[in-house]
């Protein structure tokens, strides 16, 4: 058994593609449509046979209330690995993106945490040492 | 004022404003990371809420919300009541 779909829950496929590729910088790996919505994935131009991240509609009327929950408590959804997170934060806020929390050192992680326009939050982390 | 001595009394709620001090405007996540990492605090996040909500009625602490954020910040007002007290008696008023 391995993991190799990870998902988001977006309030707008067509916005968070636009998001998650031309912002972030993942690439687009499957868009088949399905319905009212997309069977919408991404991977990493680093790792482009690696797990694939599903920009999945939060179409449940569970979905919007707890996903409001977590953003007003700063906690973000998922994660994503970095090489560098002060050099992402300076690339990314120059690309308009908006931070709840700045890069910090987290014991042996250092983290920011950027919102991603569809309604979460999503955390930047690099293995950093100490010191 | 009895509410700001109290809420200084407690080591964590302490360590809370150590953290502010460093970064103003924290949310619940920022606070509990730095407190779990930085300060082997492994308190929940429904402790460490109710932590904030202590400071704020003492008027250590705002909370802001912005958009669909909420954010934290130190407010040492109270503060410096306190140092007026005992260090600049004159300028005391019993409140």
């Amino acid at each position: 058994m391995k993991i190799n779909l990870t998902s988001v829950l977006v309030d707008d496929q067509a916005k968070a593609l636009e998001f998650y590729t031309g912002v972030l910088g993942f690439e687009k790996k499957s868009d088949i449509p399905l319905g009212e919505h997309r069977w919408l994935t991404m991977v990493s131009p680093e790792d482009p046979g690696g797990p694939e991240l599903v920009l999945e509609p939060d179409a449940h009327p569970a979905a919007p209330p707890f996903k409001q929950a977590l953003v007003a408590d700063g906690i973000p959804f998922t994660s994503f690995a970095v090489t560098d997170v002060n050099s992402e934060f300076e690339r990314l806020t120059g690309l308009g993106v908006r931070f709840t929390q700045e890069p910090t050192q987290m014991g042996p992680v250092k983290t920011a945490v950027l919102d991603d326009t569809c309604g979460n939050l999503i955390q930047i982390a690099a293995q950093e040492p100490r010191g | 004022m009895g509410d700001v001595f109290k809420a200084l009394a407690d080591p964590t709620r302490r360590a809370i404003l150590d953290e502010l001090s460093e970064r103003n405007g924290q949310t619940l996540f920022e606070l509990c990371s730095r407190l779990a990492t930085k300060h082997q605090l492994g308190s929940s996040r429904q402790a460490i809420s109710q932590h904030l909500d202590a400071l704020e009625a003492a008027g250590l602490i705002e909370s802001r919300r912005e958009g669909r954020y909420k954010f934290h910040d130190l407010d040492t007002r109270p503060l410096e009541r306190i140092a007026d007290r005992w260090l600049e008696p004159g300028r005391w008023e019993e409140r």
